[in-house]
C-alpha cells in the first residue's frame, strides 16, 4: 500500500480504496481479519483517526465488519460486492470523464466506439 | 475530554509584539501541527504553555484553570525543545530516571524499545551525543512521560530521513499505547501532512489557519486555466492568491466549488499543506506587516 498526502484523493479515501483493492485481489480474503487501525497508522505514519475514518467507510459499504474487542474482518461475499461497486463507479466516474475529454478534443462517438472495440480485440 | 484554550494570548519583547492575540483550542487525543515561519513565535507560544516564559496578556486555560504557575496543570504538560538543561557528564539512563521521578511515571518498556529501534546507547553521556542523537534522547523522553499534552518543538532537528521516519512511527506507537495530545512544530511540512489531523498556522502573531486536514484536502485546490474561465468558475469564492502569466491564471483556494462543472481547459491540482503554508505566509511578507 502507498499513501500520498499531496494527492487529490483525501487520505481516508485512499485507505478505503486500497483496502478495497486488497479485498478484490484476495490479499485480504473473505472472513479474515484485516490489520488494525493502530498497525496501519504506525506502518504508514498516518493519523489513526484518518485510518479509522477510511475503514469505517468500508464498514458502511458492507465490505468490513467490526467484531467487538477483536478487530475488523472481511465480510463473506465482500469480493463480489467490491467488484460490483467498482464497476458502478467505473461507469459513473471514469466513463463520464473519458467521454467528456473525448468530446472536448472533437473525437466522435463512432471514433471512440471503434477505438474501444479495437482495444477489446487486443486482449 | 480535556482541552487547552488560548484566549487572546499576547507576548511583547520590549517594543516587539511577537504574539498579537492568539486564539485556539487544543483538544485531548489529537495530533496537531503548529506551523509558522522562522521567528513567527511558535517556540514562544509553546514556552508560554509550559511556563518557561509568561504571556503579556490574555489567558491560557487547561480545563478552565489558568496554567500560569499552576503545578497541577503543568504536571499534565510536557515540552520538548532545543534547550538541553542537563549536565553533560550524566548518562541518558540517568536522565530517564530523573524524568520518571519528576513526572511520577515513565513508560520504561517503550523507552527501551525505542532506544533499541534508534540504536541509542542509554549508557552514553549526554555531552558526547551528536546533534541527531541528542534530539533522539529527548524525543524518547517526550514519548514516554505520562503527560496528556506533549509539545514537540522542532522534534526532528538534526535527524536524517530514516530517523525521522522512525520517529513518526514511534509517535504513533506511543499514541497507540496511550492516546494523548501531541503538538508538533516543524519545518518539514510534507512529512507530517499525513500524521496530523488538524493544523494551525501562526503568522503575523496570530492564528492564520485553523483547519482539519481532511477538510483542507477535500476543498483546497490550485485552479489553472484561461483567466476568464477561472474567474467565472471561482466567482463568489475566497481566493488566497492569484498568479497571472499572459492569459493563463493560477488561483489558490481553500473552498473550491467542486459541485460546479469544471469548464474544459481549466485544471485542478490538490492544495497540499506545504503549498498552502507558502501561500498563506508569503502573501503576508509581500504585503509588509
Amino acid at each position: 500500500m502507498h499513501f500520498d498526502a499531496t494527492s487529490l484523493e483525501p487520505l481516508y479515501a485512499q485507505i478505503a480504496t486500497q483496502f478495497t483493492a486488497g479485498i478484490l485481489s484476495g490479499a485480504f480474503p473473505e472472513g479474515s481479519q484485516v490489520p488494525s487501525t493502530t498497525e496501519v497508522a504506525r506502518t504508514y505514519a498516518l493519523n489513526p483517526a484518518t485510518v479509522l475514518r477510511g475503514m469505517n467507510e468500508l464498514v458502511a459499504a458492507g465490505l468490513l465488519e467490526k467484531r467487538r474487542g477483536i478487530g475488523m474482518f472481511v465480510v463473506a461475499g465482500a469480493q463480489a460486492q467490491a467488484r460490483a461497486q467498482r464497476q458502478a463507479a467505473f461507469f459513473t466516474e471514469r466513463l463520464t470523464a473519458m467521454v467528456a475529454a473525448a468530446k472536448a478534443l472533437g473525437i466522435t462517438q463512432a471514433e471512440l466506439t471503434a477505438a474501444i472495440e479495437k482495444e477489446y480485440r487486443h486482449e | 475530554m480535556s482541552e487547552l484554550v488560548f484566549k487572546n494570548v499576547t507576548k511583547n519583547y520590549g517594543e516587539k509584539r511577537v504574539l498579537r492575540g492568539v486564539n485556539m483550542t487544543w483538544q485531548s487525543g489529537q495530533i496537531y501541527g503548529l506551523l509558522g515561519r522562522n521567528g513567527a513565535g511558535k517556540s514562544t507560544l509553546m514556552r508560554i504553555v509550559n511556563n518557561r516564559t509568561f504571556a503579556s496578556g490574555g489567558a491560557l486555560l487547561l480545563d478552565g484553570q489558568s496554567v500560569v504557575e499552576n503545578e497541577q496543570a503543568q504536571n499534565r504538560i510536557f515540552l520538548m525543545s532545543d534547550a538541553m538543561l542537563y549536565p553533560a557528564d550524566k548518562r541518558i539512563e540517568w536522565l530517564f530516571k530523573l524524568t520518571a521521578q519528576m513526572y511520577g511515571d515513565f513508560d520504561w518498556d517503550l523507552a527501551q524499545d525505542l532506544a533499541h529501534q534508534f540504536k541509542l546507547d542509554v549508557r552514553a553521556r549526554l555531552g558526547r551525543l551528536s546533534t541527531g542523537y541528542r534530539t533522539i534522547a529527548k524525543l524518547i523522553i517526550a514519548l514516554c512521560v505520562p503527560c496528556e499534552f506533549i509539545l514537540l518543538d522542532e522534534p526532528v532537528l538534526g535527524l536524517d530521513a530514516v530517523h525521522r521516519e522512525l520517529f513518526y512511527r514511534a509517535l504513533l506507537q506511543a499514541y497507540g499505547t496511550r492516546p494523548r495530545t501531541f503538538v508538533l512544530s516543524t519545518h518539514i511540512i510534507d512529512e507530517i501532512a499525513g500524521l496530523i489531523s488538524h493544523v494551525f498556522v501562526l503568522e503575523g502573531g496570530q492564528i492564520a489557519l485553523d483547519e482539519d486536514l481532511d477538510e483542507l484536502m477535500a476543498k483546497g485546490r490550485v485552479v489553472s486555466g484561461p483567466a476568464a474561465l477561472v474567474q467565472e468558475w471561482l466567482s463568489g469564492v475566497a481566493v488566497l492568491r492569484r498568479e497571472q502569466l499572459g492569459g493563463m491564471v493560477t488561483a489558490y483556494t481553500l473552498d473550491a466549488p467542486l459541485e460546479k462543472p469544471l469548464p474544459a481547459g481549466v485544471t485542478l491540482a490538490p492544495m497540499n499543506l506545504q503549498k498552502l503554508f507558502i501561500e498563506l505566509t508569503m502573501e503576508a511578507e509581500t504585503n509588509g506587516q
